[in-house]
């Protein structure tokens, strides 16, 4: 008590000028990156899609017809078919099974570490060698996955040699990863106080219930947040489509980095790249604030009671 | 001894039929099984990377290598200069942990504990940019790292680290640094020490473990990085891990014995640092969700 009263004598009310000078001189680094590194680039982007350039010669003006050109490049619209429909599959299977690997880790069951440790480690690893795995592992002849199914008497497919399901075995292998997912979700799990469940059991809930009335809205930020990570991420895949099926076949897994990536780095278009780049920026932009939007009717924040 | 053995068999059974937990059996096999599910991968790939040639295409696959080729591993790794794809990681993951750990502290050290005009417009920009995709930030980088000369040499990749360029790193510190008590910061100011000497000798001592997650995470990440070592790295010379596993993948496509060998060899140091550094790993996701 005593020492809070003498500082409460010390503590400004106003700003010190000294601290704020040394604040700014902290954060300095990041805001020279910040400008250099991401606002800059962002809005060079801009300008830079309504160019053509090869960065060899000068740029050219090219008003909006690199906007144009994408309205009528059908692998345009392919990729953004692509990873749409990977973010609209794998995203949500991400979280349902993360989740229901966190669930059962939170049963205070025994071995839990070993568990934990088993189903998180494949989601630390370097993704290429993850990707050289994969290509063996979903080989049609020789594959462990297809090994699996001929147990059940079934034909496994050519997972990455036929159009149809080259993407579903890119989302099947992108469950391998799930145990980051499942990380953040045991330390919510964790974070829900235990007189919510006993409440919940008096009320008469039993497991279901309590799963439905508790659980379920106490992780729904956390559902909210990894649905939007989850999503970006899913607009950043590249090196898995890129070793394994380099965005084949028949287009059927050419992610919207990759067709990008082929613009810049293979044709040096960079303005059309550029166009691409801010197309998606904005597309992401809109998912994002529309997720946001309706999060609104199923996302439950505890403070939100203690306003009311 | 004698007499615990001697209690009626059958009332000990009804005993503890009762305490059985049914969901927690169940909860076992299904983790079990998902365990099982989660490891056949790796079983997989070990035992494919150990075979002969010709003992790699079977149907159905045998687990177990008969004979073990060891040799596939020094064959692999000398194919190409893995040693020399090793030492560039290392050193892109040691200038990265010097300049995003310093950058990033300080600034998430203003951020939590100085106050300042500003302050919560410019944090509100720093998790802002969590949210940008690489795509928007890749061309115009790559533009003007050219235009300087850089491409080709490590300095993309290590430059933008010494000015903060993760924000998620710089948001985990000043998380961390938020739940430290104020009480300490106060009287350290009160005794005279700058601001500076304050970080110097009382926070960052004191914030060890945040500074041991950012590492590992900057390890981690450096040992996946991908797209942007292959835009700037031009020259095999200065090839990563990743990078030379991409090249060895393109060459010795249809050689799945060496192959395996070779990304088992990229996988084992993050194995490695994960199952001794794990605790550091998963405490970085627990320092997200503190309160602040």
């Amino acid at each position: 008590m005593g020492a809070s009263f003498v500082i409460n004598i010390f503590k400004p009310k106003r700003l010190s000028f000294w601290e704020s000078l040394n604040a700014w001189i902290f954060v300095s680094p990041w805001i020279l990156g910040f400008i250099l590194f991401t606002g800059g680039p962002i809005l060079a982007s801009l300008v830079i899609s309504f160019t053509n350039w090869d960065i060899v010669n000068p740029p050219q003006w090219a008003g909006l017809s690199n906007y144009e050109t994408m309205l009528s490049d059908p692998l345009f619209f392919q990729s953004l078919k692509v990873t749409t429909l990977y973010a609209l599959v794998a995203v949500p299977l991400q979280i349902v099974v993360g989740l229901f690997i966190a669930l059962l880790l939170n049963t205070k069951i025994r071995l839990i570490g070993l568990y934990r440790t088993l189903f998180y480690l494949p989601a630390v690893l370097p993704i290429v060698s993850v990707a050289v795995m994969w290509r063996w592992i979903l080989s049609r002849d020789w594959g462990l996955i297809n090994w699996f199914l001929s147990l059940f008497g079934v034909y496994g497919p050519g997972w990455l040699s036929e159009p149809e399901w080259a993407l579903p075995a890119l989302i099947l292998m992108s469950l391998w990863g799930v145990g980051a997912g499942m990380l953040i979700y045991l330390a919510g799990l964790q974070g829900i106080p235990t007189d919510f469940y006993e409440a919940a059991k008096v009320d008469g809930a039993g497991r279901w219930a309590s799963f439905r009335y508790v659980t379920l809205p106490m992780i729904s930020p956390v559902i909210l947040f990894q649905l939007v990570v989850g999503l970006i991420a899913a607009f950043q895949v590249f090196a898995q489509p890129f070793i394994m099926t380099e965005g084949g076949p028949q287009n059927s897994t050419l992610f919207y980095l990759l067709h990008l990536f082929r613009n810049a780095f293979e044709f040096f278009r960079m303005g059309y790249a550029s166009a691409l780049s801010w197309v998606l920026f904005m597309y992401i932009a809109v998912l994002t604030l529309l997720i946001f939007r309706f999060s609104a009717a199923w996302v439950f924040y505890e403070g939100e009671i203690k306003n009311e | 001894m004698a007499a615990i053995a001697q209690r009626p068999v059958s009332n000990n059974w009804a005993a503890k039929a009762r305490e059985v937990d049914w969901v927690k059996v169940l909860a076992h096999i299904v983790l079990i099984a998902g365990s099982v599910v989660f490891l056949m991968p790796f079983v997989y790939v070990v035992s494919t990377s150990l075979k002969t040639a010709g003992d790699v295409y079977t149907f159905p696959p045998e687990f177990i290598p008969d004979p073990v080729q060891w040799a596939n591993y020094p064959d692999a790794l000398t194919a190409m200069p893995f040693d020399v794809f090793f030492f560039n990681t290392i050193f892109l993951a040691l200038g990265r942990i010097i300049g995003l750990t310093l950058s990033c502290s300080l600034a998430g050290f203003a951020f939590a504990k100085l106050r300042w005009k500003g302050r919560n417009t410019l944090f509100f920009i720093v998790l802002l940019t969590l949210m940008i995709p690489v795509e928007v930030t890749l061309i115009p980088r790559y533009i003007l790292f050219s235009k300087l000369g850089w491409v080709g040499s490590f300095a993309p990749l290590l430059v933008p680290g010494f000015f903060a360029e993760n924000a998620f790193f710089v948001f985990l510190f000043r998380q961390f640094f938020m739940t430290m008590g104020q009480d300490l910061i106060d009287a350290a100011r009160i005794d005279g020490c700058s601001f500076i000497g304050l970080f110097r000798r009382i926070i960052a001592p004191n914030a060890k473990p945040v500074f041991a997650v950012v590492a590992i995470y900057i390890i981690q990440n450096n040992w996946n990085s991908f797209l942007l070592p292959m835009i700037y790295l031009t020259d095999r010379s200065k090839y990563t891990l990743a990078l030379g596993l991409r090249l060895f993948n393109e060459q010795y496509y249809s050689q799945t014995h060496l192959l395996m060998a070779a990304s088992v060899f990229v996988v084992i140091p993050i194995v490695i640092l994960f199952f001794f550094m794990q605790r550091y790993f998963i405490q970085g996701v627990v320092f997200t969700g503190s309160k602040g």
